[in-house]
């Protein structure tokens, strides 16, 4: 249960055989996926694939029927699971940014150490001041979430994450809901999370960028993995046909 | 100064006996309309207050896991929001206050009941408007989205603070045009405490124009503007606080 | 499988989340269905609930007194055609003439308070304001207290009756309110209507009378329905005048009945209960009437 348990040499996270249904609805079907410290992962596949699922099932957002999910050494499936612990570790970025919009893009990114952790507050400026600036977004700290544009909006909300110090990060397609001139700057700050060693999750529709940034790809559909490797293999010689289906028809 | 005005008052009802603004100029009369006044704002002061706790609350216990405190909560609403308000002061005064102990007076022999007529009008009117307030609230509440608490529950809030934090500030920001016009409506509404002979405004003016029927237009005309006045406050007060509240970039 | 999850059975949404649409519009537009919308959406059970409290309670309080349960609701029962018959009759005369004076005058002061001459409008503006801004009561005391008592038709002397003083009083409030609900209504049809209109060479009037009123009429009966439940609502205010209605002869009957205490909660839950049942099946008709007028409307 507990994180000093865990063995840095083992993956960070663990997902076994996860299956997950929404009442008749069976979304994963027993998805098994291993990711190492300091690994991007990108997730991808058809709408409805179960891929959203899994990586809010990850953050104990949904809960799963059978199977197990660890992150580092905490056991998500466990009913008696810290969610707090979890939740320190994991930081998570939404479709829809989900910005608290009453506060400022400042106090968006305080919020969650000071009343969560209950860190002094001069503490939590600072380091959210240097957040706001590493995803590049100076100068507005003082700024409403509803003053700002999408791409903004969404760089506040990983700062907010990233405030809590986590050691993973999920991203559930957060470019689908922006303008495309937009989704390039979130795009740059994600890679600059990656190349600094932030192990990242990420459920996306954007191949090329998956294909940059990614060590692993794998591809869902149906509420199973289909296929997986790294980018290269992946995106050039895939062997499952609804692979090459799938990439026909995004590519 | 104040004797050209008082002198003034009394030169009009000497040459027009209809329009004795007796209260101007006779202390006695002015202090009556004053402690009316005062029990007006006295009871719209605890009504609001005491409704927006009922609303607040209430709006919490809908959300309740267990069906009989939502059922009850609802039964609530149900039967104060479709009886006339003026009934249920009446009910709740005569019918609920024959059942409220009475403690003995200081004199020894006179028995005072433990709530007053005040205390029954209060208590009528903040459960009418808060039954409305509960109503108020938990549409505020609905209109928070779902995925905007889940974000506070994925940084790791508890629920008690996804509430606090999140919730209620933006519901209440939501909530501020209807529960503006409950409030305004509460007020006006405290003037059916003349049922129950609770002395605020009306029933002082009520006493005035009987003791002195010349004096029945001026007080008409004086309940009218207090009234226009005491509302015109709440509604501009609460429109500079929703002002205050509005949050940059969102809503017009 | 009627649930939906964003992504899995339904596409996944792409707009902000700001907020949702706020539901509890409540008094604030003045062509709300609020009111009615509750009544309406009554469950079954709060039939039986609210009888049930008015039987229950007394049990409680009666129970060491020596005047019987059931000797307070045969008083009730004995008196029950009384206070109806002459009682609440008048409420239902009183409210249903309040708004039939309230309603005409009401239109026409809503027509002026979108008439595009200043001179018409803001009086017309100032006139809603204040009678929408003052309690009813206070309308009401003024308006039975100013005036006469009499008035002489054709030589005759007539004394005008008390509730149709009140009639007077109630239809202030009312003529506001409605006021506000048709320049809602017309405010409400798209402006390019009017302009349309105008490019036809349609004038104003003609406009406002062949286009624009045609097409909020509808809109208009659901919340002019759900001002005559609030005004009903109103009408037991008029026994503080000593208008003979529902709550006067109530007092009387219990007055009559040497005033016993037992008898309060019976007489006054019997209030209670008649103008919730006299209520429910005007908001049920209102909250009909706006589902159909919403279908046709889109």
């Amino acid at each position: 249960m507990n994180a000093t348990q865990w063995d840095p040499t083992r993956p960070i996270i663990s997902i076994v055989d996860v299956h997950k249904s929404f009442g008749d609805l069976e979304v994963l079907k027993g998805v098994s996926i291993d990711v190492m410290k300091g690994e991007v992962i990108c997730i991808i596949g058809p709408s409805g694939s179960g891929k959203s699922t899994l990586i809010r099932c990850i953050n104990a957002l949904n809960d799963i029927q059978s199977g197990s999910i660890t992150v580092e050494g905490l056991e998500v499936h466990d009913a008696k699971l810290d969610k707090l612990a979890l939740r320190r570790k994991v930081g998570m970025v939404f479709q829809q940014y989900n910005l608290f919009p009453h506060k400022t893009a400042l106090e968006n990114v305080m919020m969650a150490p000071i009343k969560v952790l209950k860190e002094p507050r001069d503490e939590v400026e600072t380091r959210a001041r240097a957040l706001i600036k590493k995803v590049r977004l100076e100068g507005k700290e003082d700024s409403y979430p509803g003053e700002l544009s999408g791409g903004q909006q969404q760089r506040v909300a990983i700062a907010r994450s990233l405030a809590m110090n986590p050691d993973v990060m999920l991203f559930d397609e957060v470019t689908a809901a922006l303008d495309p001139e937009t989704v390039k700057e979130v795009l740059v700050t994600i890679k600059d999370l990656a190349e600094e060693g932030m192990t990242c999750l990420l459920v996306t529709h954007e191949m090329g960028f998956a294909r940059e940034i990614a060590d692993h790809i794998y591809f869902t559909d149906r509420g199973v993995i289909v296929e997986h490797g790294p980018p290269e293999t992946f995106f050039d010689d895939a062997k499952d046909p609804r692979t090459r289906e799938f990439l026909s028809q995004i590519l | 100064m104040l004797e050209l005005f008082t002198q003034f008052f009394v030169d009009l009802a000497d040459n027009h006996p209809r329009w004795n603004f007796i209260f101007f100029y006779e202390p006695r009369q002015w202090a009556r309309i004053v402690k009316g006044l005062q029990y007006t704002l006295v009871l719209s002061f605890a009504c609001v207050i005491f409704s927006v706790i009922i609303g607040v609350v209430g709006a919490w216990l809908q959300g309740s896991p267990s069906v009989w405190v939502r059922r009850c909560v609802q039964g609530y609403i149900q039967f104060f929001r479709n009886t006339p308000p003026f009934v249920q002061l009446l009910f709740f005064y005569f019918a609920l206050g024959q059942f409220t102990p009475s403690v003995t007076g200081p004199d020894g022999w006179t028995e005072i009941p433990i709530i007053s007529n005040v205390g029954w009008a209060i208590i009528s009117l903040s459960f009418f408007a808060g039954a409305f307030n509960v109503e108020i609230f938990r549409s505020g509440i609905e209109a928070v989205p779902e995925s905007t608490q889940e974000a506070a529950d994925a940084l790791g809030f508890s629920r008690l603070q996804t509430y606090t934090e999140v919730v209620l500030p933006l519901a209440f920001r939501v909530s501020l045009p209807a529960l503006n016009n409950n409030l305004v409506n509460l007020v006006k509404t405290t003037t059916q405490a003349i049922g129950i002979a609770v002395p605020e405004l009306l029933y002082q003016c009520v006493s005035i124009w009987n003791d002195y029927p010349s004096a029945l237009y001026p007080t008409m005309l004086l309940l009218f503007v207090s009234f226009i006045v005491l509302v015109g406050i709440l509604v501009l007060g609460m429109s500079r606080w929703e002002r205050a509240m509005r949050i940059p970039g969102y809503g017009g | 499988m009627n649930q939906s999850i964003p992504g899995i059975n339904k596409k996944a949404g792409t707009d902000l989340p700001v907020l949702k649409p706020y539901r509890g519009g409540i008094v604030h537009a003045p062509d709300n269905l609020l009111f009615s919308r509750w009544l309406a959406d009554l469950p079954v059970w709060f039939w039986w609930a609210l009888p049930l409290l008015i039987v229950v309670w007394p049990g409680f309080a009666l129970a060491a007194s020596n005047y019987s349960m059931s000797q307070a609701f045969a008083a009730l029962i004995k008196w029950i055609p009384f206070i109806v018959m002459d009682g609440f009759l008048y409420n239902v005369i009183i409210s249903f003439f309040a708004m039939l004076i309230g309603t005409v005058t009401g239109v026409v002061l809503g027509l002026m308070q979108v008439s595009p001459l200043r001179l018409i409008r803001y009086p017309a503006k100032f006139l809603t304001q204040s009678f929408r801004n003052s309690p009813w009561l206070v309308l009401l005391f003024i308006v039975l207290l100013a005036l006469p008592f009499e008035v002489e038709i054709g030589g005759e002397i007539i004394r005008i009756p008390d509730w149709m003083k009140a009639v007077f009083g109630l239809c202030l409030p009312v003529m506001a309110n409605i006021s506000e609900v048709v320049r809602g209504a017309i405010i409400s049809v798209p402006s390019g209507q009017w302009e349309a209109a105008e490019s036809l060479a349609y004038s104003r009037h003609q406009t406002l009378w062949q286009i624009i009123l045609p097409q909020c009429f509808k809109r208009m009966i659901p919340p002019w329905m759900n001002w005559y439940a609030i005004l009903t609502m109103a009408t037991p205010l008029c026994s503080l005048l000593g208008v003979e209605e529902l709550i006067t002869l109530s007092r009387q009957a219990i007055e009559a009945e040497n005033n016993r205490p037992e008898l309060l909660v019976p007489f006054y839950g019997f209030a209670l209960l008649i103008f919730f049942a006299y209520c429910y099946p005007i908001a049920r008709a209102t909250i009909a009437l706006e589902r159909r007028y919403a279908v046709k409307l889109q």
